[in-house]
């Protein structure tokens, strides 16, 4: 076969080899001589001597890896020499199994212990309750099926690891045990799905009360808009067509409840209020993250959506119990949306009734001069704009 | 019975031209091929080399997220304008992240894995000469390649790849100006994968009719191997899912590029408001994980069905509960169809359906853990055998369980509402389907490898690989579950930003070092890859004394599989350690005459005539032991 032949060549291998050679003359020569910077061109060298020794590092591992290959091929065919049989491979990789289950086992509890405490930090939510209770009946469920299968594997292949003396034992099917373990995850699946439907259904399918306060937050790359309602306690409706500068949520004026609107740096709440978060998004998909919360809501250009909450405990309170007076409640971006997707956060702070109504009352309208100033310069210039404008503002 | 009828004609047809009238020349052997056993090793080259590149890219991303302040003139020198100062640009950063995820999902757990081991085990497991549709089968494979290469193409243009996600969510994916990698890439992205998908269906669709219509006599449907079993079902998936994905595609592309508003709707970007109206980008998310769910069955079924028959191989036993693992193949294949909202738990649609989508979502958890436990109940009381390939097969059953697990809290609506797509969904899916998938890969290719290549692999490099990427696998991704727990979000460039994500500091680099030393073992594989092929030690003919049909065909490969007649089947697949027999495997092609002394009454259940010639010879051996 010319192929083989091709492959088997020591001619074009060392023609390969030369060529290799070469081009990595070639590069390296790139490297220093296309820069006309000395400075450059030594960072360069130096950072070529850099990879080398990784290189290398890695060459010595591979002839380590030959080298004890090599032993270990003498080793066993001087076993065989002596007549005794070779090295039982068998055994080996059954002790490999259970010393790999022994040190995965204490590798799963160092987890549990010492990253397990990193996780879930204490939900500041009424619902956030619920759903780390489910959270944790389901670990504790799956956690005792992952520890039962994974066992019995590395325990089966040291135990059965083959042996020439033995047969396997013909065992095609048994339809009981398959009914049972049929069976048996069945109903606790089903268990966990009404429980976790319920749960489900209990965060998301909420009410509107009368007192639930409003909060429209708007995503755009790569920054937030938070808007409150006001007093009136309802937002102006919005549309994108109306953006300007000025006006970046596109605030319809011609609405009246939008008169009062504020608009706000910092998402504010007052603690054990309801709240409702409008969740838009104005140019690709973003995703309202509020892990201590347990609240995540994707933001959808052209399809408003919302998230219902109570925050449980403040902004104070969460410091003192973490002891850390840096501490702030975050919202950030949980969905892919370009290239500052890494930093797209705000910070959310949780503060009592009283606090509350003292920094709304500073928040500034949304209705700001500028725009105040664009809505009377459209007038200026469209005279029958204005007039609509005025019978709007009127009304 | 069509299946005979096609069969009858196939011999007759072929009987005796086989080794006659091919004068094969360069072209048509290696390049333009049409035989099922070389477009097989094709794919299998391929899917290698497009692995080694997602992998390198992965290695990439995992150094920018171990030392996000740290700059490597090294990368400047090898990425030029995507890494300015040593440092990856954030959104050459997205882009490696979309490569990798399209790459390791369609071209390598896809294409690399159904489309080596369906070609090559199906026509050599049901008894076919070759595939139902050679050339379609040689076009499958070239649309497969152009793929590649268009996808590969994407890191030349200026403003580099695709760099939405390997999800493409549009509107970020439909508005070019949005980031950089929306422009052109995109464009390469979304032609490439239309190029694919035309390859997956050209594939499924011959996988499909082969396995209906080619089988040999006696091949009936429940005396077809796991694989064989498997590889028909991802086939049917695959056929009744891609198209859809083709629709989404291409309404995607009639946003980019001519101004519809199929996904798009009350857009402002960058200061300027876009004319778009009515759309909705939750029917792209619709169309995609109606193909995407059913993907990673795609991915993971094919894996499943190699894992079942090296463990019954090398347990040397039968598989247990034959029946019960088709069944459960059929349930999943079925039920993942309607599955796919799960991934949409908390993308605004309507918190009823995604209740609806959870109950769906944990039913398919039920065929998931009887197939665990019916591999578990095979290797009790085994004589297992650790061939590389076997080792392969037990770390897809021991990923499958860990990463399964967390399925079932992703699956439930309620707790994805802190998870979702949070590290805890990366660590999932890379155990699930990303690392199950690709050990049922390797597996396949150790164990399968005599048979492509008429050369075995060294086993002592196998086991230095399996052992290597098997612990580090589980080092990069099991400490990311805590990481996700506590909120820590995936895609993000570096997590400098939020003081509070500093103590992940260290378990990044943590998983950094165990990525790269995965890596550095696959030298090991790709080593006894390419050296086995040329210098391996030869083979026999049957060299793990398996009973399925392929290791009845000669070693050197022939054009049409079998020299003379294609051997006829009379059993299962699974006749190992069978009592009363004196080998621990009987081949299907023993016919159960010959077999008299290990014969069961249940090899008779559907053959009454066969049944009272068993029950007379029970009764004339047991008279004759009451003579003696």
């Amino acid at each position: 076969m010319g192929f083989k032949k091709f492959i088997n060549s020591k001619k074009a291998l060392s023609l390969v080899a030369a060529f290799m050679l070469f081009g990595t003359n070639v590069l390296m020569a790139q490297g220093t001589g296309a820069d006309p910077k000395a400075a450059d061109s030594t960072s360069k060298s130096d950072m070529w001597i850099g990879v080398g020794y990784y290189v290398l590092l890695v060459l010595l591992a591979c002839v380590i890896v030959a080298v004890v290959g090599k032993i270990l091929r003498v080793y066993d065919l001087s076993l065989q020499m002596q007549g005794k049989k070779g090295m039982n491979w068998n055994n080996i990789i059954g002790v490999i199994c259970i010393i790999f289950l022994l040190a995965g086992l204490y590798g799963c509890y160092w987890s549990f212990v010492v990253q397990g405490n990193m996780i879930l930090p204490e939900s500041a939510s009424e619902h956030g309750g619920k759903i780390d209770f489910m959270f944790w009946t389901t670990t504790v469920i799956t956690m005792f099926v992952f520890f039962i299968t994974q066992i019995l594997l590395f325990g089966f292949l040291f135990k059965y690891r083959g042996s020439d003396k033995r047969k396997g034992y013909f065992y095609p099917h048994n339809n009981t045990i398959e009914k049972i373990w049929t069976i048996i995850p069945a109903i606790v699946l089903t268990v966990l799905v009404v429980f976790g439907f319920f749960t489900w259904r209990s965060v998301t399918n909420t009410d509107n009360l009368k007192n639930d306060i409003n909060i429209d937050v708007t995503a755009h790359q790569f920054a937030w808009e938070i808007r409150y309602p006001g007093k009136d306690g309802k937002l102006g409706q919005v549309n994108y067509q109306l953006y300007t500068p000025n006006n970046v949520l596109g605030v319809n004026f011609k609405d009246r409840n939008s008169f009062d609107d504020q608009k706000a740096d910092t998402l504010v709440l007052p603690v054990n209020r309801e709240v409702r978060i409008n969740i838009h998004a104005q140019d690709v998909i973003h995703s309202l993250y509020m892990p201590h919360f347990r609240v995540q809501m994707n933001a959808v250009p052209g399809l408003p959506t919302f998230f219902k909450f109570t925050p449980t405990i403040t902004t104070a309170d969460m410091r003192n119990r973490l002891d850390d007076q840096k501490f702030e409640y975050l919202l950030y971006c949980n969905k892919i949306c370009g290239g500052g997707h890494y930093n797209m956060q705000k910070v959310v702070r949780v503060v009592s009734e009283v606090e509350y109504e003292n920094w709304i009352a500073r928040q500034k309208p949304y209705l700001s001069d500028q725009i105040k100033k664009e809505l009377h310069l459209a007038d200026a210039s469209q005279p029958n704009k204005a007039a609509e404008n005025k019978i709007a503002l009127n009304n | 019975m069509s299946t005979l009828a096609v069969h009858d004609h196939g011999v007759a047809g072929h009987d005796h031209d086989h080794e006659h009238h091919h004068h094969d020349t360069f072209i048509t052997k290696y390049v333009f091929s049409q035989d099922h056993k070389m477009i097989a090793k094709q794919f299998l080259i391929t899917g290698i080399t497009m692995a080694v590149i997602a992998m390198l890219l992965s290695i990439l991303f995992r150094i920018q997220l171990a030392y996000p302040d740290k700059s490597f003139p090294l990368l400047e020198t090898l990425l030029g304008r995507f890494a300015p100062n040593g440092r990856l640009d954030p959104e050459f950063y997205l882009s490696l992240v979309t490569i990798h995820g399209t790459i390791m999902v369609f071209f390598v757990l896809t294409a690399g894995l159904s489309g080596t081991f369906s070609n090559l085990l199906i026509p050599l497991q049901v008894g076919a000469r070759d595939m139902a549709s050679p050339f379609i089968n040689m076009l499958s494979y070239w649309f497969f390649f152009a793929a590649s290469v268009i996808m590969l193409s994407s890191f030349f243009v200026q403003k580099g790849p695709a760099g939405g996600g390997w999800t493409i969510y549009p509107p970020l994916s439909a508005l070019p100006k949005a980031m950089k990698g929306s422009e052109l890439g995109m464009t390469l992205w979304l032609i490439s994968m239309v190029c694919f998908i035309a390859s997956s269906l050209m594939g499924g669709i011959n996988y499909v009719s082969t396995v209906l219509n080619m089988r040999t006599k006696g091949m009936d449907l429940w005396k077809m191997p796991l694989t064989v079993w498997a590889f028909f079902l991802t086939a049917i998936l695959g056929v009744l899912s891609f198209p859809v994905l083709v629709a989404g595609v291409v309404l995607l592309i009639f946003d980019r590029s001519f101004g519809t508003s199929f996904y798009l709707s009350d857009i402002i970007l960058q200061g300027k408001i876009m004319p778009y109206e009515g759309g909705s980008p939750i029917l792209f998310q619709h169309l995609f994980w109606f193909l995407g769910h059913p993907e990673v069955y795609i991915v993971i079924m094919p894996a499943m069905g190699i894992s079942s028959e090296v463990i019954a191989v090398n347990s040397r036993k039968p598989i247990f509960g034959y029946h019960a693992m088709v069944y459960s193949l059929i349930g999943i294949t079925t039920l993942s169809f309607i599955v796919w909202g799960h991934h949409m738990f908390v993308t605004g649609m309507n918190p009823f359906l995604g209740g609806v989508f959870m109950i769906t979502t944990l039913i398919i958890a039920v065929p998931s853990a009887v197939k665990t436990f019916n591999w578990l109940a095979t290797l009790w009381r085994g004589n297992i055998r650790f061939t590389p390939a076997m080792l392969f097969a037990i770390g897809l059953v021991s990923f499958f369980i860990s990463g399964g697990i967390t399925g079932i809290f992703l699956g439930n609506a309620a707790l994805d509402i802190n998870l979702h797509d949070t590290y805890f969904v990366v660590a999932h899916f890379h155990l699930v389907m990303g690392s199950a998938a690709i050990f049922g890969m390797l597996a396949g290719v150790y164990h399968w490898f005599p048979k492509m290549f008429g050369r075995l692999m060294d086993e002592k490099l196998g086991y230095l690989h399996f052992w290597l990427t098997f612990i580090c696998a589980y080092l990069v991704f099991f400490p990311m579950h805590f990481m996700g727990l506590d909120g820590v979000p995936r895609r993000y460039y570096a997590m400098t930003e939020f003081p509070a994500f500093n103590r992940w500091l260290s378990v990044n680099t943590f998983i950094t070092w165990a990525a790269i030393t995965a890596g550095l073992a696959q030298i090991a594989f790709l080593y006894n890859f390419i050296h086995s092929i040329f210098w391996g030690k030869k083979t026999t003919q049957n060299p793990w004394n398996a009973n399925t049909l392929e290791w009845t065909a000669p070693v050197e490969h022939i054009h049409g599989n079998w020299p003379g007649e294609i051997p006829t089947v009379y059993r299962w697949p699974y006749d190992y350690s069978k009592p009363g027999h004196d080998a621990d495997f009987i081949l299907q092609t023993t016919p159960l005459s010959e077999t008299m002394s290990s014969n069961l009454p249940h090899d008779f259940e559907d053959n009454p005539a066969g049944l009272s010639q068993y029950n007379e010879w029970e009764k004339t051996q047991r008279s004759s032991e009451e003579v003696k």
